[in-house]
């Protein structure tokens, strides 16, 4: 972590709070007065990963930007079960279009702020994978072209989870969903090239490019704090576990954050106009596969006989990051 | 603003949309029993104390009061105590314990610098209890029962209080100041201490008094027969020691022998050679592994340059040599003799053999029921005889001056019941904090930090103590190491993890958070993620 | 102040004078010129303060517009054909939030098969997105109707599009009257949102609305549109106090007095047939046009009393529904439905083919002699024995049905004039 890490023993900067600590050192959620942007009584799964990464972000960015700023939400599972007529959940000024746009609407919104002599608020665009990787990816790459002043998030959940878990251009290879069921010669998802947006907002050579869990609360807001102290188009990619996607515990949803860095298959890093500057290094490393069998959506992996031969692909692709990013602390390689 | 109709809402309107509806199980916040708290011999609240102290500052006093409510001698534990509580804590599954007595002794050694005082709260009762013997266990009874208001007397046979912890524990493992404050400290409460004043007909003295706490412990070392020349220097390790406290200088000559594996043989040979023996030899008729010493004991006399000989029993004793057999364990792990002697040279022999009880004072007390030199007791405290009740090394239990405080406290409180006529509420306790029970992801990595020890040269010729204790920075550290099992620490985690926003924080200290019923769709997420271990998820009645 | 300016230039120029704060702009022909002098403007300092933003798609450049008019900015684009159908969802999502945004539809023909001249298909393809359309007849009436368009859409909330034949108007210059400053200051307060994202009141814009009040949305949207029935004819009003000349309003009626037969049209081919209309009158022929300037919504009232007293109508459009019949035709049979008059729907100038004078008197004199058929939808200019040679040869091996044969029927009627 790039940020300062609080060597505190007990718990340090690991959890959100801490007694011990005074209360400008503790995480923005740890605090009584959170803007809770993303308040109760929204219709998300229970052990919502999407829910808890947007209250984690806009929180940070309401703090960092002294609650001036306005939100722009493409559609899918965060804009559905936070907006169903006549509830909103939402806290903050908050403007949904459609699917594709995100980006460009931001980016409308960002420039009606500039010619209003009115660039203290700040604009903060989010979506989910879909609305990111797929159908506002051409608005996306616009937005990041232009440079608009705009801090773009993705919750990465890795499917269309709103529309009932099809495959996106996120879904990892194996992984079954909908429309990548475990039958066939190749079940689940298939190995494809895959398409990894952080790299390609790094090859746009925006200001600031970031990836994030929310298991690591800390270094999340961080990053989004890092994020706003920049001006121009910035990107924030964030896992986001989705447990009745993946056929996970509901409990675990912190849990999976935490092993998918931990194995290497998400990276965790920042970069600024195009080049790597910080990776969050790996704590404890652990095998793709004890991340897997949590999850039903590569339960056809295991089981007898199972698909060692997958198994061992994906651990190749973790293996890859880790030497590629140079996840592992030093020594330990 | 003019909102067009259901294209554009208020905010927080979704607060009317009461998900808790939802779910099928609810988080609620517990406490677990910690595994140090559990162990503790004297039923310290480790955790609720290491929680006050690891804040600094004002925390250690907090931190000594309440290790005061339980046990009146942290500095003495903090020596002491052979820290069953470190065994058993959970972080040793995680790096390596928390080193619990350390900070015991950082805190204790603290109240004694800075003259921190408890005082008696509760108003007299009138009731008058004596106390035999000025032990562990004696003393700590009478520390509870004076704090509970009661008047308390005790009697000791010897001329000094203390108990084994002056005539059984040498000077470099207690100094002897620590001793006499946190002994003084219990006499400032108004308790009435008679020195040289041994009790020999108890049923003589029981009508004085309206209860009465036996702890005359084990003084007596015990003896076997092995076969000695008329020059041999046989001498008991306990009488021994206990010389050594009252002036006298045992005689032990250049090459010392100490027949016995416990924590008595260990200190007899330290102290053997810190009287001027070259060599001191402890011969042990069993295995290493199995000798009742504690590891550390064993530690330290081995770097003193202590001697052993396993697997031998000794014969017969000559003057300046033993002769001594090999023993050899048979297949169930018995010592078996194989026949072979040799000789030992040694100008002394002493006997560690194990302590035995004076129960003559119990002559003619009816209903006492004695077994193996020890006196029964219910789980009270109290024998046979109603309103005698008895502690420490005198009753079937495993012998430590941690486990005889803990009987004092627990004898008080039975005694202080019996004398109001209403036996005391059972204690509640909750299940234990195992390691799974924790998340331990979320403890930074800490390695823990160990006591110094006095450098070998000061250790040979000196009774200063060998373990020095912590500053107060290392002991602050120490402290935090602690994982707070089973017990909430106000670490925000849950408040932060909620994706539905439904844990309040109270902010209050001692009541930190509540489950918002309202909003918990019950997925478990703050169970999962509290590091403690102090939430659980109970299913709802549907 | 009078100009003699290209069409296009003289848009620019009144979207300046309008004062908008954010301009997104993707090129399509035959808006070019309209974008990129707006362009100049902004980077000159005319037009300040203003963002320009060059958008990656018209899906990206209608998407800005929706944002910077959700944070409160007056907004402009424009585009054509292709773009506006790649901003269709964008164009019902305006306004279904109810944004005031301006855009300038610069009529061209959709493709397949790509064809870049103007007709109406592009515009005619939008008319049930919830935009207000205004057909401009000229490039003055083009400048009028983009200043009476944010007061409209402001006043109302509802997105307009203002649509000038693409080439015909955008690329001929003409002589316009263009507007000083401190006119349209007058006449254009500045935009006050009905609602907009604020720090200081936030609010959640974009719900998700089910059964239980979708329907009531829509119908409240519909009634928005309905009030400009009402909105146009006093802005119009106030322009005509205001600049000093008659521009917009629902309808343009020419001649109607005495008309026997009226002329309905859309756009810049109503001059063309004013002059036809003027020669024939001067031959005592009692003919009138009706040129309708607000399509959506559509005047219903206004059109069945200004074609009250006609026998004829002749709807000539510049776009139809393929498979189902013309589209302003089908709104006019509406309009009359029930009084003695017959339509007669005429599909004429697409893809840009240039509808002559001689065509249209051509059709006129058609209509009056009765060999138009009002059953069936007419095509002006179409060469129809090309059209009988493929369709004879696409027709082997395909059983005819009496769809098929009446289209056949229909060049054999028709194919007996060519007209000149």
């Amino acid at each position: 972590m790039a940020y300062q890490e609080i060597k505190l023993y007990q718990t340090g900067t690991f959890v959100a709070g801490n007694r011990l600590l005074g209360p400008e050192q503790r995480s923005v959620q740890a605090r009584m007065g959170r803007s809770n942007s993303l308040t109760s009584g929204h219709r998300a799964c229970q052990g919502c990963g999407e829910a808890l990464g947007a209250r984690y972000v806009l929180d940070a960015a309401m703090r960092a930007t002294g609650g001036k700023m306005v939100a722009v939400n493409s559609t899918g599972c965060l804009e559905v079960f936070s907006t169903p007529y006549p509830e909103s959940s939402w806290q903050l000024p908050w403007l949904h279009s459609l699917f594709g746009n995100g980006p460009a609407v931001a980016a409308g919104v960002a420039a009606a702020l500039k010619a209003k002599g009115r660039e203290d608020i700040r604009v903060v665009g989010q979506a989910g994978d879909g609305g990111t990787v797929d159908i506002g990816f051409g608005t996306l790459s616009g937005m990041f072209e232009r440079g608009d002043d705009v801090l773009f998030v993705c919750y990465d959940n890795e499917g269309y989870m709103n529309t009932g878990v099809q495959r996106s251009g996120a879904t990892p290879p194996a992984a079954v969903t909908a429309n990548t069921k475990a039958v066939g010669r190749e079940p689940g998802n298939a190995f494809g090239q895959g398409k990894n947006v952080p790299l390609i907002a790094m090859a746009h050579e925006i200001p600031y490019v970031a990836t994030a869990t929310v298991a690591e609360l800390r270094d999340l807001e961080y990053k989004v704090e890092r994020a706003m102290s920049f001006r121009g188009a910035r990107y924030l990619h964030v896992f986001v576990p989705c447990p009745l996607g993946w056929g996970a515990a509901s409990a675990d949803t912190i849990k999976l954050a935490r092993l998918v860095k931990e194995t290497g298959l998400f990276p965790v890093f920042e970069a600024e106009n195009g080049e790597v500057t910080e990776v969050s290094k790996i704590r404890r490393q652990v095998p793709v596969e004890e991340y897997l069998r949590l999850q039903r959506r590569y339960a056809h992996l295991f089981g007898d006989p199972g698909r060692p031969d997958i198994v061992a692909r994906l651990q190749a692709g973790a293996d890859r990051n880790v030497a590629r990013f140079g996840l592992l602390p030093e020594g330990d390689e | 603003m003019d909102k067009p109709f259901a294209i554009t809402l208020d905010i927080g309107s979704s607060r009317a949309n009461k998900t808790g509806s939802w779910r099928t199980e609810r988080a609620v916040y517990t406490n677990r029993m910690p595994p140090c708290n559990d162990a503790c011999p004297a039923g310290e609240n480790i955790q609720a104390w290491l929680y006050e102290g690891e804040e600094g500052g004002a925390g250690y006093e907090r931190a000594w009061h309440k290790i005061m409510e339980d046990n009146p001698f942290p500095a003495i534990m903090g020596r002491v105590c052979y820290h069953p509580c470190e065994t058993a804590c959970n972080r040793g599954q995680l790096d390596e314990s928390v080193g619990i007595n350390s900070v015991e002794r950082f805190v204790g050694d603290e109240a004694i610098r800075q003259g921190w005082t408890v005082s008696v709260e509760a108003p007299p009762t009138g009731k008058r209890v004596l106390v035999v013997g000025a032990g562990p266990s004696g003393l700590s009874a009478a520390y509870h029962l004076a704090r509970r208001g009661h008047t308390v007397t005790i009697r000791e046979a010897g001329p000094m209080a203390g108990g084994m912890m002056r005539f059984g524990i040498p000077r470099y493992r207690l100094s002897r100041d620590v001793l006499d404050a946190e002994v003084q400290r219990i006499l400032d409460l108004g308790v009435t201490l008679e020195l040289d004043a041994k009790v020999t007909g108890l049923m003589t003295l029981k009508d004085e008094y309206d209860a009465v706490f036996l702890a005359v412990g084990a003084q007596l070392g015990r003896r076997t027969y092995i076969p000695a020349g008329s020059a041999a220097h046989v001498l008991d390790a306990v009488d021994m020691l206990r010389d050594l406290e009252t002036g006298e200088k045992p005689l032990l000559g250049r090459r010392v022998a100490v027949y016995g594996g416990g924590n008595t043989a260990m200190d007899a040979a330290r102290t053997a050679k810190r009287l001027g023996a070259a060599e001191a030899v402890v011969v042990y008729r069993r295995t290493q592994d199995r000798m009742p010493a504690h590891e550390s004991e064993l530690a330290e006399a081995e770097d003193e340059g202590v001697l052993f000989k396993w697997l031998t029993t000794i014969k017969q004793v000559d003057s300046g040599k033993l002769v001594v057999e090999r023993m050899e364990l048979d297949e169930s792990g018995f010592p078996q003799p194989t026949g072979e002697l040799e000789e030992l040279a040694a100008d002394s022999l002493v006997l560690a053999l194990g302590q035995e009880t004076d129960l003559s004072l119990l002559d003619g007390v009816p209903g006492l029921v004695v077994d193996d030199g020890v006196v029964a007791v219910g789980p009270d405290m109290m024998t046979g005889c109603p309103g005698i009740f008895a502690g420490g090394d005198m009753v079937p239990y495993e012998r430590s001056v941690t486990v005889a405080v803990g009987h004092g406290k627990r004898a008080a409180r039975n005694i202080d019941g019996w004398l109001s006529g209403a036996a005391p509420e059972p204690v509640a306790r909750p299940a234990l904090a195992t390691f799974d029970t924790l998340n331990t992801w979320y403890y930074a990595d800490a390695p823990r930090s160990h006591r110094a020890l006095l450098d070998r040269a000061r250790r040979e010729s000196t009774f200063d103590e060998v373990v020095l204790g912590h500053d107060e920075s290392t002991a602050l550290m120490e402290a935090r190491r602690c994982m707070s099992c089973g017990n909430c620490f106000s670490c925000d985690n849950c408040y932060g993890v909620c994706p539905d926003n439904a844990v309040i924080k109270l902010g209050e200290p001692g009541e930190n958070y509540l489950i918002d019923l309202d909003y918990c769709k019950g997925c478990g997420l703050c169970v999962a993620e509290c590091p403690s271990g102090a939430i659980q998820m109970f299913p709802e009645e549907i | 102040m009078l100009e003699q300016i290209e069409g296009s230039q003289a848009v620019a120029r009144a979207v300046t004078l309008c004062r908008p704060e954010v301009v997104a702009a993707y090129p399509i022909s035959p808006q070019t010129h309209i974008v990129e002098s707006l362009s100049d403007r902004v980077r000159t300092g005319e037009l300040a303060p203003c963002q320009y933003l060059m958008v990656e798609s018209e899906f990206g450049a209608m998407s800005a517009c929706i944002g910077a008019s959700g944070a409160g900015a007056r907004t402009y684009t424009a585009t054509s054909s292709q773009g506006l159908l790649f901003m269709a969802e964008a164009l019902f999502n305006a306004s279904g939030l109810g944004l005031p945004i301006v855009m300038t539809l610069a009529n061209r023909a959709i493709g397949a098969p790509i064809n870049i001249w103007n007709d109406h298909s592009d515009a005619m393809s939008m008319r049930d997105s919830g935009w207000i359309q205004l057909y401009a007849e000229s490039n003055q009436e083009a400048v009028d109707l983009h200043i009476q368009a944010y007061r409209l859409a402001e006043s109302l909330s509802v997105p307009v599009m203002v649509c000038m034949d693409g080439f015909v108007l955008t690329h001929a210059f003409e002589q316009v009257d263009l507007p000083a400053q401190e006119q349209v200051d007058a006449f254009l307060p500045p935009f006050a949102p009905q609602q907009m994202l604020d720090p200081e009141d936030p609010v959640t814009i974009g719900a998700m609305v089910g059964p239980e009040a979708f329907a009531e949305v829509k119908y409240l949207m519909h009634a928005k549109q309905m009030a400009a029935l009402d909105e146009v004819p006093v802005i119009a009003d106030d322009f005509r106090e205001a600049f000093g000349r008659s521009s917009g309003g629902l309808l343009k009626p020419y001649r109607l007095e005495g008309a026997e037969t009226v002329v309905v049209a859309l756009g810049s081919v109503l001059g063309t047939i004013e002059e036809v209309v003027d020669a024939m009158r001067d031959e005592g022929v009692p003919v009138g046009v009706l040129g309708i300037t607000c399509f959506r919504p559509w005047p219903v009232a206004e059109v069945r009393e200004a074609l009250s007293r006609a026998k004829r109508v002749v709807v000539v459009e510049k776009a139809f529904a393929v498979g189902a019949g013309g589209i302003v035709g089908q709104n006019t049979r509406d309009a009359t439905r029930g009084l003695p008059v017959e339509v007669y729907d005429v599909v004429a100038g697409l893809g840009g083919r240039p509808v002559t004078r001689a065509s249209l008197r051509g059709l006129l004199d058609d209509v009056l002699a009765g060999r138009i058929d009002p059953q069936r939808l007419h095509f002006l200019d179409l060469d129809f024995a090309l059209v009988q040679r493929e369709l004879e040869r696409s027709r082997h091996g395909r059983r005819p049905g009496p769809h098929a044969e009446n289209i056949l029927r229909d060049i054999g009627t028709v194919a007996s004039g060519a007209y000149e």
